[in-house]
C-alpha cells in the first residue's frame, strides 16, 4: 500500500521571525508588471468565497480571467450557507485579542497539525478581510453607536467573530460575487455557468487547463490557461449525509489528484456538534445549527440513563450540563471536535434524547429568561425558524435536539506556502486545499481562510509562477487536451453503458454509512480494515451494477451524480488508508487506541507531527498510493496536550 | 408531532409534473402516483423518492434545481399548486415539508415561468438574467486592498438592519414567477436598497439604479403593477418597500442624470 521510502515535501515556507515572514515573502516574490499581466490567462474553477474573491482580485490586477461554476449562477456556491461568522483579530471589543492570539488559538485548535507560517499569515490578513468586506457593503451586525458588533465562537476566549445575523456566509459571498460580477461587466472576466470540471490538463508537467462538461447540453469543452486555480470546496459529501450542499463534490480535486497532485491529510474531517438529527431513511442531507448558538444555548442530557421524560419535566438537579461540568473554563464553547465526541459519548452511554436517543439538548431557556425572547430572536431568529421548519418544534419553548454531523474537511490537495500544489501552475484555494486548520478547524475560520486565500494570498503568490517560469503558448489543440478529453468521454460513456440495477444515490448512501460508522467520529484499526474491504467491494459493484438512464448529450442529473459517486468511492479508500496509517488521535481524527484517561485525543508527536501527503500510484482492485511527509515544526506555539478545562 | 420516525403508513400522492425535454421542446404534464411518503420528509426528498421510483421503472427522472436544501442558496424553484415555493409563507421549496400535505392529495408541480427565465429541462429554468443585472451595477466599486479600517465608517444600526433585510435576498426568482407581469422589481429593489441605504453605496448610487433598471428592461422583465404577489412568495420575506425605494431612487436619478461620458475603466 505504501512504499517504505517516504520523500520529504518542501513547503517553501519563509524563515525568520514569524511575524515578519509574510511581508518578507511578499517582498521576495517576483512581480509581473501591469502591462504583462493582461497577457496571462488564469482559469478559476469554483465561485465560492475563495474562487470568487480570487477571480475578482486577479481581474482587478489586470489578469485575464475565466471562471467556471457548477451552478446556474456563481452566487449559489456553498459558502452561501455558512451561518455564524468570520473571525478577524481586530480587538474592537478590547478584550485582549491580537494577531498573535488568533494565530495561537488556531494552531492549538487544530491540535498542532497545521503549518505555523500559514496560520500566522491567516491571522495577519484577517483584519484586512473585515475592512474589505465592509467596504463592499457587507451588512455586518452593528451596535447602536454604529460600530461593528462581535460575538464568541468555540476555541476562543475573546469575541472576534463578525457576523451578519445567521447569514454571514451569504453576505460575504454576495460581496465577493458582486465584485466578481463587476469584473464580468467590465469584460475582464469571462464567466461560464453550469460547467463541471471533469479533468485537469497537464502539459510538460505544468497545469495548463481543464476539461469540463456543459451540464445543460452535455458538451465536453476544453479550457486552456497559464494557471489553474481550484476553489471547488470540500469533500464532506463522501459521507452522503452531511451539512454540505448536494452539488458539493470531490471530482475536481480528485481528478487533479489522479493527474499528480498530492492529497494532504485526507482523513481529517470535521464533525460539527450542532446539527439537526437524522430523522428517517429518506433523508438527503443534514442541516447545521450554527455554532454561534452555543453563545447562549446550554448543552445537556438527563443525568440518568433512558430518561424519556419531556425536557420541561426534568428538574434542574437531574440535568447534566456536561460540557460546563467537564470544561469549566470554555464550557459550551469548547472546539467542535471535543463537543462532538462528548455528545457521542452521552448517546453511546444511553443518555441521549429524542426518539432515536441519538441527540442531546441545546437549551435556550436560561438565555431567554435573562435577555428576553426578542433579543434572542434578533440574534438567531432565522436559525430558530429553520429549526422549526424542519422539526415542527419551537425552540423558544422546547430545547433544540442536536447531534453531530459531517461538516467540513480539513484535508484537501496539498499546497505549499504559495498555495501551489505539487503540479506547477495548479493552485488550490479555500476548503479544497489542506492548509491552515490542522486536524480541527475552529468555528468562523473557514470564511476567513477562503477569503484570505482569494483576496490576499493568491494575488501575491501567483506572480512567481508567471514571472519565474517560462510558459510557452498552449492552445486547446495541444494533444494533451485531446487525450484528456478522450479520457473524459470514455468515462462518461462507461457510466451510461453499465445498465445495472442500482442508482448512484443508492451506492452513495451505502458508502456514506460505511464511512460514518468506521471513519467518522471514532476510528479503530479493526473498523478501518473492514471498511477498506467493503469500499473496494462497493467500487467493483458500482462499475457493474450502476443504472444511469438517458444520454450524455442533455441535462442528465443521474449521470452527473454517477461521476461524482465514482470519485467519492475512490477517495473513501484513500481516507481510510490515511486514517489507518495515522495511529494517533488528533483533533477530529480520533483513534480509539490513542486516548487520554479522560477520553481526550492523545497525540503522538514523536511519530506523527507531519502532514501526510499521498501520491496516487495506481488503480486496480486495490488502489495504491505513495506517502510523502511534510514534517511540522513548532517554533512559536509549544506542543502540549490541548486543554480546555 | 416532533421526533421523527416513519411510524405510520405515510402519504399517498398523485403528482402532475411538468416534463419538457429541452428549451425548444413542447412541454406537458405527466401524472405519477407515489405511496408511503413520510410526513417528516421535505418536498425535495419526496421528489428524490419519485426519481428513484422512475429510475427503477426505467423512466427518466425529473430534473429540478436544488443544492443547499436549507433555504439559502436560492437554487430550488418550483411552482407548487400554482404558488411559487408552495403554500408556506417565507419558505423556500427545499424547506417545505410533507406534513403540509394530506393523504390522497393531488399536487401540481411546474417550473418558474417567465419570458426572462427560459426552461432548460423539466422544472429547471435559466435565471442568468439576474447575474447580468448585477453585473451592470449591483456592487460597490472597491478594489481588493484599498479600504480603510472597518470601523472608520459608523453606520446607524437601523440603516444597517434595513440594508440587511434587503440583502437577505437569495436570488431565487420566486418574485418573478409569482408576478403576473413577470417583473423583477423586488429582486432589483432589494439590491438597490441594500446598497443605497449604506454610505459605501453612495458614490455610485445614481448610475447604479439607472444601469440596473436598463438591464432589467432589456432582459424582458415586466413592470410592477402593485399586486404584491412577489412579497407573498418571497422565501426571505423581502418587503415591497424595496420596490418603493427602487422607484424613488430611479426617479431621483433620472431627474438629475447627465449623459454618461464614455469612461475608460467603466464603473
Amino acid at each position: 500500500m505504501t512504499t517504505p521510502t517516504t520523500p520529504i515535501l518542501d513547503s517553501k515556507c519563509p524563515t525568520g521571525p514569524m511575524s515578519e515572514r509574510w511581508s518578507k515573502h511578499r517582498f521576495e516574490l517576483k512581480l509581473v508588471n501591469p502591462a504583462n499581466k493582461r497577457k496571462f490567462h488564469v482559469l478559476v474553477v469554483g465561485t465560492g468565497l475563495a474562487g470568487a474573491s480570487a477571480a475578482a482580485s486577479l481581474a482587478e490586477l489586470g489578469y485575464k480571467v475565466t471562471v467556471l461554476c457548477i451552478h446556474d449562477t456563481p452566487r449559489r456556491a456553498h459558502s452561501i450557507a455558512a451561518q455564524g461568522g468570520i473571525n478577524g483579530a481586530k480587538n474592537y471589543p478590547n478584550d485582549g485579542d491580537s494577531v498573535r492570539r488568533l494565530f495561537y488559538d488556531t494552531v492549538k485548535g487544530g491540535d498542532y497539525r497545521a503549518r505555523e507560517s500559514n496560520v500566522h499569515r491567516l491571522a495577519e490578513v484577517s483584519t484586512s478581510i473585515i475592512d474589505q468586506c465592509v467596504a463592499q457593503g457587507v451588512p455586518f451586525a452593528r451596535e447602536y453607536g454604529g460600530l461593528l458588533d462581535n460575538r464568541s465562537f468555540g476555541g476562543a476566549q475573546v469575541s472576534r467573530t463578525f457576523y451578519a445575523r445567521g447569514q454571514t456566509g451569504q453576505q460575504l459571498l454576495l460581496g465577493a460575487y458582486q465584485s466578481m460580477m463587476r469584473q464580468v461587466g467590465l469584460g475582464k472576466i469571462t464567466l461560464h455557468a453550469r460547467r463541471e470540471m471533469l479533468d485537469l490538463v497537464v502539459v510538460d508537467g505544468v497545469a495548463r487547463g481543464v476539461i469540463a462538461r456543459e451540464l445543460t447540453t452535455g458538451a465536453i469543452e476544453r479550457y486552456a490557461a497559464d494557471a489553474v486555480l481550484l476553489a471547488t470546496g470540500g469533500y464532506g459529501n463522501v459521507f452522503f449525509l452531511s451539512t454540505n450542499a448536494k452539488f458539493s463534490n470531490t471530482t475536481a480535486i480528485w481528478r487533479a489528484h489522479k493527474r499528480g497532485a498530492l492529497f494532504g491529510n485526507p482523513c481529517f474531517t470535521q464533525i460539527h456538534p450542532t446539527c439537526i438529527p437524522v430523522s428517517g431513511s429518506y433523508q438527503s442531507k443534514l442541516t447545521l445549527m450554527s455554532e454561534s448558538l452555543r453563545n447562549d444555548g446550554r448543552v445537556w442530557v438527563p443525568k440518568s440513563k433512558g430518561d424519556r421524560r419531556s425536557p420541561d419535566l426534568i428538574p434542574e438537579a437531574e440535568r447534566d450540563y456536561y460540557l460546563e461540568r467537564i470544561y469549566p473554563s470554555f464550557g459550551n464553547l469548547v472546539p467542535r471536535d471535543i463537543a462532538s465526541r462528548r455528545a457521542k459519548e452521552m448517546a453511546d452511554a444511553g443518555r441521549g434524547v429524542g426518539e432515536s436517543g441519538m441527540a442531546v439538548y441545546l437549551d435556550f431557556r436560561d438565555a431567554i429568561a435573562r435577555d428576553g425572547a426578542a433579543r434572542i430572536r434578533e440574534r438567531y431568529g432565522n436559525l430558530f425558524q429553520m429549526y422549526e421548519r424542519i422539526t415542527a418544534d419551537d425552540p423558544y419553548k422546547v430545547p433544540m435536539r442536536i447531534y453531530p454531523a459531517v461538516h467540513y474537511t480539513m484535508g484537501g490537495l496539498w499546497v505549499d506556502y504559495n498555495l501551489e500544489s505539487t503540479i506547477p501552475g495548479l493552485f488550490v484555494l479555500g476548503e479544497a486545499n489542506f492548509s491552515d486548520h490542522g486536524a480541527n478547524r475552529l468555528g468562523a475560520s473557514a470564511l476567513m481562510q477562503g477569503l484570505a486565500d482569494g483576496y490576499f494570498v493568491i494575488p501575491a503568490t501567483i506572480g512567481s509562477h508567471f514571472a519565474g517560469r517560462k510558459l510557452g503558448a498552449v492552445s486547446t489543440d495541444h494533444p494533451s487536451f485531446a487525450a484528456a478529453e478522450r479520457d473524459v468521454q470514455g468515462r462518461v460513456g462507461k457510466l451510461l453503458s453499465i445498465d445495472g440495477k442500482r442508482s448512484a444515490d443508492d451506492f452513495h448512501r451505502e458508502l456514506g454509512l460505511v464511512m460514518w460508522n468506521q471513519c467518522g467520529m471514532a476510528r479503530s484499526e479493526k473498523g478501518l480494515k473492514s471498511a477498506l474491504a467493503t469500499i473496494r467491494g462497493l467500487r467493483a459493484e458500482f462499475w457493474q451494477n450502476l443504472r444511469v438512464l438517458g444520454s450524455g448529450e442533455e441535462l442528465n442529473r443521474e449521470l452527473e451524480k454517477a461521476g461524482r459517486v465514482a470519485d467519492f468511492i475512490e477517495l473513501a479508500e484513500l481516507m481510510v488508508i490515511d486514517a489507518e496509517h495515522r495511529r494517533e488521535s488528533c483533533g477530529g481524527h480520533f483513534r480509539e487506541e490513542s486516548q487520554t484517561p479522560e477520553g481526550e485525543a492523545l497525540r503522538d508527536d514523536a511519530n506523527y507531527a507531519y502532514v501526510a501527503a499521498w501520491q496516487h500510484a495506481g488503480d486496480g482492485p486495490a488502489m495504491s498510493w505513495n506517502l510523502h511527509k511534510e514534517p511540522l515544526t513548532f517554533e512559536e506555539v509549544k506542543l502540549t496536550q490541548r486543554s480546555y478545562k | 408531532m416532533s421526533g421523527g420516525h416513519d411510524n405510520h403508513g405515510g402519504l399517498n400522492l398523485t403528482l402532475h409534473v411538468w416534463r419538457q425535454k429541452n428549451r425548444e421542446a413542447e412541454g406537458h404534464f405527466e401524472t405519477y402516483s407515489l405511496h408511503g411518503i413520510s410526513e417528516h420528509c421535505s418536498f425535495l426528498e419526496m421528489l428524490d423518492q419519485l426519481n428513484e421510483q422512475l429510475l427503477r421503472e426505467g423512466r427518466e427522472p425529473v430534473a429540478f434545481d436544488h443544492d443547499c436544501r436549507e433555504g439559502i442558496c436560492g437554487s430550488c424553484s418550483l411552482v407548487i399548486n400554482g404558488q411559487a415555493h408552495g403554500p408556506d409563507r417565507e419558505t423556500a421549496t427545499c424547506q417545505l415539508h410533507m406534513r403540509r400535505f394530506h393523504d390522497g392529495e393531488t399536487i401540481y408541480i411546474e417550473p418558474f415561468r417567465a419570458k426572462a427565465f427560459p426552461i432548460v429541462r423539466d422544472l429547471v429554468c435559466d435565471r442568468s438574467a439576474f447575474d447580468r443585472i448585477i453585473a451592470r451595477g449591483g456592487f460597490v466599486s472597491v478594489n481588493t486592498g484599498s479600504p480603510q479600517d472597518a470601523n472608520a465608517i459608523p453606520i446607524p444600526k437601523e440603516n444597517a438592519d434595513l440594508a440587511m433585510d434587503a440583502a437577505a435576498c437569495i436570488g431565487c426568482g420566486a418574485c418573478v414567477a409569482a408576478c403576473p407581469n413577470a417583473a423583477a422589481m423586488l429582486f432589483v429593489g432589494a439590491k438597490i436598497s441594500h446598497l443605497s441605504l449604506l454610505p459605501q453605496g453612495q458614490p455610485e448610487r445614481r448610475r447604479r439604479v439607472l444601469a440596473m433598471v436598463e438591464q432589467m428592461d432589456k432582459e424582458g422583465f415586466g413592470n410592477c403593477g402593485n399586486i404584491y404577489e412577489c412579497e407573498a412568495a418571497c422565501p426571505k420575506g423581502i418587503s415591497v418597500e424595496n420596490i418603493a425605494r427602487l422607484n424613488k431612487e430611479y426617479l431621483g436619478a433620472s431627474l438629475t442624470a447627465r449623459p454618461e461620458k464614455e469612461s475608460a475603466g467603466g464603473f
